[in-house]
C-alpha cells in the first residue's frame, strides 16, 4: 500500500521556517494553529498507511501509521499545542523555530518506517533540542549544552553503526522488531538507551534540562526520552534486560531527588523515574506491559510537562528556581500553586488523576509475571516519587517557610497552557476509556478496584505520613545551598583533569620541538648551506693564503692596494655576492666533481 | 491562610484522621493479591511508610555526605 498523505514532521519542520517572517499577534496566532494544522492532518491519515518514497536503492517509508505510532503522535501534537501556549511571552523567534524543528523530529521519528528516515530525524531531535538549550544564554547552559550535544552525537554515532552493520547484513532497512542478537543490534539498542536516560548515560538529562529556557524544558521533558521509549516498543519489546534497567532507573533517581535543591533538577530526576517504569513495562513485553509502557508515556508527557510549566512560572515571576529561595508562593500565584498539585497528584497516581490508570498496568503485569523484586522495586519507586515530586515540589514552592516573594500570579497564556494540561491529567485519571482505546493493543485493564484504590491510597498516604512526621521531627534533609554530583562528575572532573595532563604533556613535548627543530637547528642548516662551501674553499686554500701574507709582508713598501693578494675575507665577499674569480670557480667546480667521483 | 498555626493543625489534624480511618478500611477490604503478603492487614500502609523513612535516611546519612559539593564545584 503506498499512500500518499503530507508526512506529520513536515509540518512542523517546514512550518517552523516561516516563524521568522511573522510577529506580534500574526506569530502568536500561527504557532498556536500550527499543532492544530498537524493535529487534522494526522486523524485524517488513515490507520495502516504506508507513505513510500524511492531513494538511491532503497524505498523509505516516510510515513507508517499504526495503532503505536499514532498513540505517540496524538500526545506530542497535544503537548507541542499546549507548550507553545505556554511560551507565547518569548520574544525571540529562536524558541518556536526550535521548538518546532525538535517537536517535528520527534514526529518524524515515530513515524518512519525505515532505519534511514529514522535515523535522520533521531539526529535531528538533537538539534532543536540542544537548541532549546543554548536559549537560554547563561554560561551554565552553553556548557551543558556542548555535554549534551557530546554524548546525544555518541549515542547517534552508535545508532548509525548498529544501522550501517545491520542493513549490510540483512540487506533491508525496514525499521520493525530488532530483538538483542548480534552486535548490529546492541549498537543500535545502546544508541536508543543514550535517549532513553539509562543508569549511567542519564546525566545529559539532569544536567542540561534544568538549564534549558522555561519554556524549552517543557518542549524538552515530552519528546527525547519519549521517542526512545517508542523505539524500544518497536524494536525490543520483550527483552528482558530491559527490566532491570527500568528498575535500575525507577529507583536510582529518588535519592537523588530527596536531596536536590533545584526544583527543575527534581523533576529532572523524577522524569528518569517515570520513564523507568516505562522501560520495565517494554521489557516485560506483555499485552498488558506495552499498554502500560505507552499509556504512562501518554500521561507522563501530560503530567511532567505540568509540573516543568508551574516551576517554570514560578521562576518566571520570582527569578527563583531553588528549594532554598521559595516558599509561601500559594499566596501570590494560587493557580499555579493549584495546578502544580494537579501535576503532583497524577505522578504519584492518586486515584482519579493519570498516573493512576497507568502505571498501574506496568505493576500489575509484573505481578502478573511474579516477578516478586521487580514489584517491589517498583512500589518501592511509587512511594518515593510521592514523596519527591508529589510532596517536595509543591511543598517547598508554594507553602514551607514562607520566602516574602509578593509576586504576580502566572500570565494568562500559562495559566491557559496548566489549566489545559491539568484538565486532561484529572480526565485521562476519571474517563480513563478513551486514553485505553489509541492504546497498542485491546485494553481490558480495570484500574477502579475497590482493592486498587485503597492499596494505592493507603501507600500514599503513609508515605506522607512518613514526610510529615520527618520534617516535624526535623529529620528531614534541610534544603541546602549546593549541588551534588552525580555520575556526569567522571567526565567533568577526571576527564577534564586528563585533559589538563595531556595538554600540559603535549604542549611541552611541543615547545621542546618548537626550540630544538624550528629555532636552533633550522638556522644552523641555513646557516651551513650558506657558508660552507666558502668556509670549505677557504680551509683549503688556507696555504695559499698564508704563503701570499707572507710575501705581501716582505713587499710591504712596493705593493698598492689594487695589487694585494687575494686572502680569506676576499673568498667571503666573492661568494656572497657570486663573484668569485675564474680561477677559484674553477677550483671548486673540479673539487666538486672529485668529490662527486668519491661519494657517488 | 497557613500563617495561621491554627490552620495547620486543623490540616494535620484531618490527615491523621484520614490515617486512621484508612487504617482501619483496610481489614474490609478484599485484595486482588499477585502476592501473598498483599493480604496482610495494613501492608500497603507499612510498605509507604518504611520506604519514605528508608528513602529519607539513605538519602540524608549515605547519599549526601558522599555526593555533596559547593554550588561553584564546576566552576
Amino acid at each position: 500500500m503506498n499512500n500518499v498523505c503530507i508526512p506529520p514532521a513536515f509540518i512542523f519542520i517546514i512550518g517552523a521556517f516561516l516563524i521568522p517572517f511573522l510577529s506580534g499577534k500574526a506569530r502568536s496566532t500561527y504557532v498556536v494553529l500550527l499543532p492544530v494544522a498537524g493535529f487534522i492532518n494526522l486523524i485524517s491519515i488513515p490507520m495502516g498507511t504506508l507513505m513510500t518514497v524511492p531513494f538511491l536503492d532503497y524505498t523509505l517509508t516516510l510515513v507508517r501509521i499504526d495503532r503505536l505510532s499514532l498513540a505517540f503522535g496524538y500526545i506530542f501534537h497535544i503537548i507541542s499545542f499546549i507548550t507553545l501556549i505556554y511560551i507565547l511571552h518569548v520574544k525571540k523567534n529562536l524558541e518556536y523555530v526550535a521548538g518546532f524543528i525538535y517537536a517535528g523530529a520527534a514526529l518524524g521519528t515515530i513515524f518512519a518506517g525505515d532505519l534511514f528516515t529514522f535515523f535522520v530525524f533521531w539526529e535531528t531531535l538533537t538539534v532543536g533540542s540542544v537548541m532549546l538549550i543554548w536559549a537560554r544564554g547563561t554560561k551554565a547552559s552553553a556548557s551543558a549544552g556542548f555535554r549534551y550535544l557530546m554524548i546525544h552525537v555518541t549515542g547517534g554515532l552508535s545508532l548509525l553503526a548498529g544501522i550501517v552493520m545491520m542493513v549490510m547484513k540483512t540487506g533491508s532497512i525496514k525499521f520493525g522488531f530488532i530483538g538483542l542478537t548480534d552486535a548490529a543490534s546492541w549498537f543500535i539498542f545502546m544508541g536508543i538507551g543514550v535517549n532513553c536516560a539509562w543508569p549511567f548515560l542519564h546525566t545529559w538529562l539532569t544536567d542540561a534540562y534544568p538549564e534549558a529556557t522555561i519554556g524549552g524544558t517543557v518542549f524538552l521533558s515530552a519528546f527525547t526520552t519519549k521517542t526512545a521509549i517508542y523505539a524500544l516498543a518497536r524494536a525490543y519489546p520483550g527483552t528482558e534486560l530491559l527490566i532491570w534497567i527500568g528498575v535500575g532507573m525507577a529507583a536510582f533517581p529518588i535519592f537523588f531527588a530527596v536531596i536536590e535543591n533545584d526544583l527543575r533538577r527534581v523533576l529532572a530526576y523524577s522524569l528518569v523515574n517515570q520513564v523507568g517504569f516505562m522501560v520495565v513495562g517494554i521489557g516485560i513485553g506483555s499485552e498488558l506491559a506495552i499498554n502500560g509502557a505507552v499509556a504512562h508515556a501518554f500521561n507522563d508527557i501530560l503530567f511532567k510537562g505540568l509540573l516543568f510549566m508551574s516551576m517554570g512560572a514560578v521562576m518566571y515571576r520570582t527569578g527563583k528556581i531553588k528549594a532554598t529561595d521559595l516558599g509561601g508562593l500559594y499566596k501570590s500565584m494560587p493557580w499555579t500553586a493549584a495546578f502544580c498539585i494537579v501535576g503532583a497528584a497524577s505522578i504519584s497516581a492518586f486515584p482519579f488523576f493519570s498516573g493512576f490508570v497507568s502505571k498501574s498496568m506496568v505493576m500489575s503485569a509484573a505481578g502478573n509475571h511474579h516477578m516478586i523484586a521487580v514489584w517491589l522495586v517498583l512500589l518501592f519507586a511509587s512511594a518515593g516519587v510521592f514523596h519527591h515530586a508529589g510532596i517536595k515540589i509543591p511543598f517547598f514552592a508554594f507553602f514551607g517557610h514562607d520566602a516574602g516573594h509578593r509576586v504576580k500570579e502566572a500570565p494568562t497564556h500559562m495559566l491557559i497552557a496548566m489549566g489545559l494540561a491539568a484538565f486532561l491529567c484529572i480526565f485521562n485519571g476519571t474517563f480513563y476509556k478513551p486514553l485505553y482505546s489509541i492504546l497498542p493493543y485491546a485494553a481490558n485493564y480495570e484500574p477502579y478496584t475497590l482493592s486498587h484504590i485503597v492499596s494505592q491510597t493507603e501507600l500514599l498516604f503513609y508515605s506522607a505520613l512518613a514526610f510529615t512526621l520527618l520534617l516535624l521531627s526535623g529529620i528531614y534533609p534541610a534544603e541546602m545551598r549546593a549541588i551534588n554530583i552525580d555520575f556526569d562528575w567522571f567526565y567533568r572532573k577526571p576527564l577534564n583533569a586528563l585533559e589538563a595532563l595531556c595538554s600540559r604533556i603535549f604542549n611541552s613535548i611541543n615547545r621542546f620541538c618548537d626550540r630544538v627543530f624550528v629555532k636552533t637547528l633550522t638556522g644552523q642548516i641555513n646557516g651551513f648551506a650558506v657558508n660552507a662551501t666558502t668556509k670549505l674553499t677557504n680551509g683549503l686554500l688556507s696555504p695559499v693564503f698564508r704563503a701570499n701574507a707572507k710575501k705581501s709582508a716582505e713587499d710591504e713598501n712596493s705593493t698598492s692596494p689594487e695589487q694585494a693578494m687575494p686572502c680569506g675575507a676576499d673568498v667571503e665577499k666573492a661568494f656572497s655576492t657570486g663573484t668569485s674569480p675564474i680561477g677559484i670557480f674553477a677550483a671548486c667546480a673540479g673539487l666538486m666533481i672529485v668529490v662527486m667521483y668519491f661519494f657517488a | 491562610m497557613f500563617d495561621n498555626p491554627k490552620n495547620v493543625k486543623r490540616l494535620l489534624a484531618i490527615f491523621f484522621t484520614s490515617v486512621v480511618i484508612l487504617f482501619i478500611m483496610d481489614f474490609f477490604v478484599h485484595k486482588h493479591a499477585h502476592f501473598p503478603w498483599e493480604n496482610w492487614p495494613v501492608f500497603y500502609a507499612i510498605f509507604g511508610f518504611v520506604a519514605c523513612v528508608l528513602l529519607v535516611l539513605v538519602s540524608r546519612y549515605i547519599l549526601r555526605p558522599l555526593v555533596k559539593r559547593k554550588e561553584d564545584y564546576y566552576e
